[in-house]
């Protein structure tokens, strides 16, 4: 896995550039990947990357994006208007988790 | 068995051999028979009641199975129905005809499964006891979740097929379609059956093609992953054939509503694609019981382990077919190979012992690719659908990710399978682990 240098921390990335080692994450890493993607995080964002977060020490994988407005009582199209474009794995990027699974 | 049994009955009712047997030996064949409840006779209900009727004694085990009507319906062929490949008769057929002696088939709608008194109820008042409830209900097209799905165009300019009555109107829509958009789209993944949406898409292009219309209709397939497929190898070969077929693809794509007015799909990031003809796939959710019994996640399938498909939070719950959370195809291949491992490992629960067998994801299909050709493909949890070959007991190896006349003839024989060996629990020859002969490792397969 190739490594690279993000705030200043040295951690693991695959090949589109998503942490391969959700442990080497932190709050402070969060903010500089989603200012890499051009979000800057409002407690809005917040509140979704950590549920994230915990979402995943629980359950072992990324919540879907359903997943995510359910639990979360976040309507889809605010998603949207917070991580544009490709929510589900913007998200995902920002959490420092792997994308969710589409399923085959 | 039988003479065993009278044999004991005359023993309890005061014989004289009573005094030659042992106390312990009459407790153990007083014990009153224990009831097995499977919830849904689709693929997976079926077959999981025939294998165990076979395997559970009767003076042991009821099985009884609980489905809403006496339609099975073979769903592969739902595909077929809109181009007049396939007729409406050969598709369907009686429940009752396909469960075996010696189980019961309880027609009714479930309202909901008390896990603790182990009680399943239904919405005409009746109750069922069980020791052990198998949930096999499936995932069901939900148009109802999208806003302005369901509308006067429903079943007209608003096609689908993951329904006999909609891919029924559909033949009737294609019949009348003299060009334009011709737009194929999945609203949501996990859907059905996910390569469903792309073989329609190419048998569309067949179709168009044989009408002479293929050139004054656009095809545009829509869907919310990032590419024609999720995983990289069969999305690339897929991906391929679309362009071949010139199929224009549009990705990332999340719809919000569906304006039949202004016939387009709006998503959520304001994106707009307009169609004449739209052939729908909807959001797919498991059974609303499932979430009236709190057993079910945000789309009501049920968290299970996946190697045992054993409830995580009911032990005498399981959950087969496509009602479970298994990180898999929603697929009857994936039912089939699940619903072997579960019978055997099931045998074991029932006599207290523990479950030895683990299934390890395996699914197979064939994907119809049009112009009388299919590809082939081979994966389970861990490894992807790869290129290579399948071998394919009595009729050879089949080749993966690649268009052959044999595929296809593969999946048209896969119809009389179905009905005759599968769902009355015959053995197929096919091994219930994926193996890797054959194939090509997706590393050098580039």
């Amino acid at each position: 896995m190739p490594t690279t240098t993000i705030a200043g921390h040295a951690v693991e990335v695959n090949d589109e550039g998503f942490l391969t080692r959700p442990d080497q994450w932190s709050d402070e890493l969060g903010s500089e990947l989603a200012r890499l993607i051009g979000i800057e995080l409002t407690d809005d964002h917040w509140k979704l990357v950590h549920f994230l977060r915990d979402d995943f020490a629980e359950q072992g994988e990324t919540a879907t994006l359903r997943r995510v407005s359910t639990r979360t009582g976040t309507p889809v199209k605010s998603l949207f208007e917070l991580f544009p474009g490709k929510p589900a794995k913007k998200m995902a990027y920002v959490a420092g988790l792997p994308k969710p699974k589409g399923c085959v | 068995m039988q003479a065993f049994v009278s044999h004991v009955t005359a023993a309890l009712s005061g014989g004289s051999q009573r005094s030659g047997y042992p106390w312990g030996y009459f407790r153990i064949m007083t014990t009153t028979t224990r009831s097995l409840v499977v919830l849904g006779a689709g693929t997976a209900g079926t077959m999981v009641v025939n294998k165990l009727r076979h395997r559970l004694p009767t003076t042991e085990w009821r099985i009884t199975v609980v489905d809403r009507d006496d339609a099975h319906d073979y769903q592969p062929g739902y595909l077929f129905l809109p181009f007049g490949l396939i007729e409406p008769d050969q598709v369907r057929r009686s429940r009752h005809a396909l469960i075996t002696e010696g189980v019961e088939l309880v027609l009714g709608d479930v309202d909901r499964v008390d896990p603790t008194a182990r009680e399943v109820s239904l919405l005409d008042g009746r109750t069922l006891r069980y020791d052990e409830l198998v949930i096999a209900t499936g995932t069901t097209p939900r148009p109802d979740q999208t806003p302005g799905m369901l509308g006067p165009e429903w079943h007209r300019s608003v096609g689908e097929f993951y329904t006999y009555e909609g891919a029924l109107a559909l033949r009737e829509s294609l019949a009348a379609f003299s060009g334009g958009r011709l737009v194929v789209h999945v609203t949501e993944m996990p859907i059905k059956c996910p390569v469903a949406p792309l073989e329609f898409t190419f048998l569309a292009d067949d179709f168009l093609g044989r009408r002479g219309l293929r050139d004054r209709t656009e095809i545009v397939f829509v869907t919310p992953l990032d590419g024609a497929f999720t995983k990289p190898v069969a999305s690339r070969e897929l991906g391929h054939l679309l362009a071949d077929k010139r199929i224009t693809v549009e990705t990332d794509f999340l719809v919000e509503h569906v304006d039949q007015e202004r016939r387009v799909l709006v998503s959520y990031d304001e994106r707009e694609v307009p169609y004449d003809q739209l052939v729908t796939v909807p959001l797919n959710m498991g059974a609303d019981f499932v979430a009236r019994s709190g057993l079910g996640d945000e789309l009501n399938y049920v968290p299970v382990d996946k190697h045992t498909s054993q409830s995580t939070e009911h032990p005498s719950i399981f959950v087969l077919g496509d009602a479970s959370n298994i990180p898999t195809s929603k697929a009857g291949s994936v039912a089939h190979f699940s619903v072997e491992v579960f019978a055997e490992n099931f045998v074991e629960h029932a006599r207290g012992q523990a479950m030895t067998h683990s299934f390890d994801g395996h699914a197979n299909c064939f994907v119809e690719s049009g112009g009388g050709k299919a590809m082939l493909l081979d994966f389970n949890y861990d490894t992807e659908p790869l290129t290579g070959t399948f071998p394919l007991p009595r009729l050879g190896p089949m080749t993966l990710l690649k268009e052959s006349r044999a595929n296809h003839l593969g999946k048209l024989a896969f119809r009389h399978l179905y009905w005759n060996l599968l769902l009355p629990g015959r053995p197929l020859g096919l091994p219930a682990q994926m193996s890797m002969a054959g194939k090509v490792p997706a590393a050098v397969s580039a």
